[in-house]
């Protein structure tokens, strides 16, 4: 069961037509966070933008195909005229034409548009799952501990302890060749899938702990209430406790701290990417091109701009989706 | 107070030595060979014996973890490069130098980025949060907040490479960041960071102002602040003496975690202005193979962790006497 509170109980939904002689209809709170969602422009259009960019990820290869170029092409240095002596783009502004949207990469010469947006599918194929991961673990470990309790909890908590303690970035960085060195053999290249698994392992391995004892804290208070005490009298199995009773008040935190995950995620994918060991050549990647971008800066900032940019209105419009779920779940949190 | 120290101290230096274990173990175990390294580029395989055994190599895992944390307390002895006193953290596979002194070289660069950064972007967020608050749903709020949401959603690597294009190469308002020892120049000292000061104070002061504008809208309507006005004090005095110290348990928990992250190496913002502090040097040491050196800054970025967690728990009494500590 859900905890009836004030926020689902909203006056204007369930009082007002009662007083006009209307009909009282029931809602659920997914239906009143909904409701309240729809009434938030902030909320709507960071949501429209958010969409956009999943959008241009999912659809990139009609993107390519329309726009008549991909991500691979070396179209500076396959034909003449694009790139000077040095690989910078001869054009001013990065190389940018009508044909070149967003201009040509200095040195290997690929189109820039079309690294953005194949981009988006790495960066956002990467945080996605790595959110997932952690969302899940989190809940998994975070309702045991504070539901077992006793040594387990306990046990768990000093684990959190650790993995908050570690320093994470840099002990991916410094894992990353070592890891290599155990899968791959030293004549062989790294193949893509595998640093996209370790990415994806190594954010979820430092990324779980802060959810797990959020929700710790939730599930103590929630253990503790009427409703589940009344679950345990009547005899549940732990199993119905935790999926029936638990769960379903947990929604809110879950919801809440994934939404705002999935950016931190991104960027913590570009910023490994950025120290160089995120995605390999020749997997585009908005980190890469950070990388790249930061390299060139003196010569050719024009290049540096299109991935500075699109992250930025990546993560603003998520933060802002993430503060307006926020909004819509428990309106009586005032930022 | 003594007890509560002890008891987190202990807890921190069990953390402490957990991540060690961790990192050494797992660097340890690995195929790549410290000591082929170490013996240069044509190795005789007597010469690479020999290197193994003098960075001792050759002795079991746990020996060697075990001598390695020794020899942070009582220092340790090599057969070829002689005693290295107490804090030892043994010597560098590249260059020979020990791990201790090279940290101790590079921690001023580290720190006097962290404090200067520091010093203005709490000033600076709390400042401004507390404007923002009591300037709740005007102009400046909201400008307070468009502006907080976009610093908190910018990247280092992003406006840090920006600032470094138009500040330093095409108007050449300021010189590239560098490093002056404080005690040599001060007015050089702040002049040569304040670049990377003011790059690292934008994306922090975000988080400074949500925060304390949010805590602060609470505690103007909480019941004492109502009294303290109805006594006939000064808004002032309300705001600065009594609204302003219910906000400070947030935000010295979060300047806790920024203070801790930023002291254990600054990667970015190092990488990004080319500055020698201990986040150059990790990245550094691990495209090096230099284990002594890269254990040594893990080791420091998780004391940095511990140590200002434990600081913030002792803090929250001070701020807050109803605290209590256990």
């Amino acid at each position: 069961m859900t905890i009836p509170s004030e926020t689902t109980a909203e006056p204007t939904a369930a009082i007002a037509p009662a007083a006009s002689g209307g009909d009282l209809v029931g809602r659920s709170p997914g239906q009143l966070m909904w409701r309240r969602f729809r009434r938030d422009p902030t909320g709507m259009i960071s949501a429209v933008i958010v969409l956009l960019f999943i959008l241009v990820a999912v659809a990139a290869p009609l993107i390519s195909l329309l726009y008549g170029k991909d991500p691979y092409t070396t179209y500076g240095q396959d034909r003449p005229g694009l790139l000077n002596d040095f690989g910078f783009p001869l054009l001013p502004n990065g190389g940018i034409s009508s044909e070149f949207w967003f201009g040509i990469e200095p040195g290997l010469g690929r189109d820039v548009f079309m690294q953005l947006v194949y981009g988006i599918r790495t960066s956002l194929l990467i945080a996605l799952a790595a959110t997932v991961a952690t969302t899940l673990i989190g809940i998994v470990i975070g309702i045991v501990a504070g539901y077992v309790g006793g040594r387990t909890d306990y046990l768990i908590g000093r684990v959190i302890d650790v993995l908050l303690s570690f320093p994470s970035t840099l002990f991916i960085i410094a894992f990353m060749p070592v890891l290599e060195n155990i899968m791959v053999k030293p004549e062989e290249e790294t193949p893509v899938w595998l640093r996209a698994a370790a990415l994806i392992t190594f954010l979820t391995v430092f990324g779980w702990a802060g959810l797990a004892r959020l929700l710790r804290g939730n599930v103590l208070s929630l253990r503790e209430r009427e409703f589940v005490e009344a679950a345990k009298v009547t005899g549940a199995s732990p199993a119905r406790i935790v999926f029936r009773e638990l769960l379903p008040n947990l929604w809110t935190p879950i919801l809440i701290q994934s939404t705002l995950l999935l950016p931190a995620l991104v960027t913590s994918e570009a910023a490994l990417s950025f120290l160089g060991v995120g995605m390999i050549e020749p997997t585009p990647d908005w980190g890469r091109m950070f990388l790249r971008g930061t390299e060139v800066y003196t010569d050719d900032i024009t290049y540096l701009m299109f991935p500075g940019i699109a992250l930025l209105i990546f993560v603003i419009a998520f933060n802002l989706l993430g503060d307006s779920v926020r909004d819509a779940f428990d309106p009586k949190i005032r930022r | 107070m003594l007890r509560f120290l002890t008891r987190r101290g202990l807890g921190a230096a069990f953390i402490l030595l957990i991540v060690a274990a961790v990192t050494f173990f797992l660097f340890f175990a690995v195929p790549g060979d410290p000591a082929r390294l170490a013996c240069g580029k044509v190795c005789p395989p007597e010469t690479l014996v020999q290197a193994r055994h003098n960075l001792g190599l050759d002795q079991p895992i746990f020996v060697q973890f075990v001598e390695w944390v020794s020899g942070i307390f009582v220092g340790r002895d090599y057969e070829e490069l002689g005693h290295c006193p107490a804090p030892c953290l043994g010597y560098s596979f590249v260059n020979r130098e020990p791990v201790f002194g090279t940290i101790v070289d590079r921690l001023p660069v580290t720190l006097s980025l962290t404090v200067g950064a520091a010093i203005i972007f709490l000033l600076f967020g709390v400042g401004t949060g507390i404007i923002a608050a009591l300037n709740q749903g005007k102009a400046l709020d909201k400008v307070a907040s468009v502006s907080s949401l976009i610093g908190a959603s910018v990247q280092i690597y992003f406006v840090g490479t920006l600032a470094m294009y138009f500040l330093v190469f095409q108007w050449q308002i300021i010189e590239r960041p560098r490093y002056v020892p404080i005690t040599e120049d001060p007015i050089g000292w702040a002049y040569g960071l304040l670049l990377p000061w003011i790059v690292l104070a934008i994306i922090f002061t975000a988080n400074y102002t949500r925060m304390t504008r949010s805590t602060m809208v609470e505690q103007l309507s909480e019941d004492y602040v109502r009294t303290a006005r109805a006594k006939g004090m000064s808004a002032r005095t309300v705001v600065l003496r009594f609204a302003l110290r219910g906000t400070l348990t947030p935000i010295a928990t979060i300047f806790g975690i920024d203070l801790a992250t930023l002291i254990g190496g600054a990667i970015i913002t190092e990488t990004t202005f080319s500055l020698q502090g201990i986040g150059r040097l990790s990245i550094q040491s691990v495209n090096n193979d230099d284990l002594p050196m890269l254990m040594a800054t893990v080791l420091l970025a998780a004391a940095a962790i511990v140590v200002f967690n434990v600081i913030v728990d002792a803090l929250y009494a001070v701020i807050d006497p109803r605290v209590r500590l256990s």
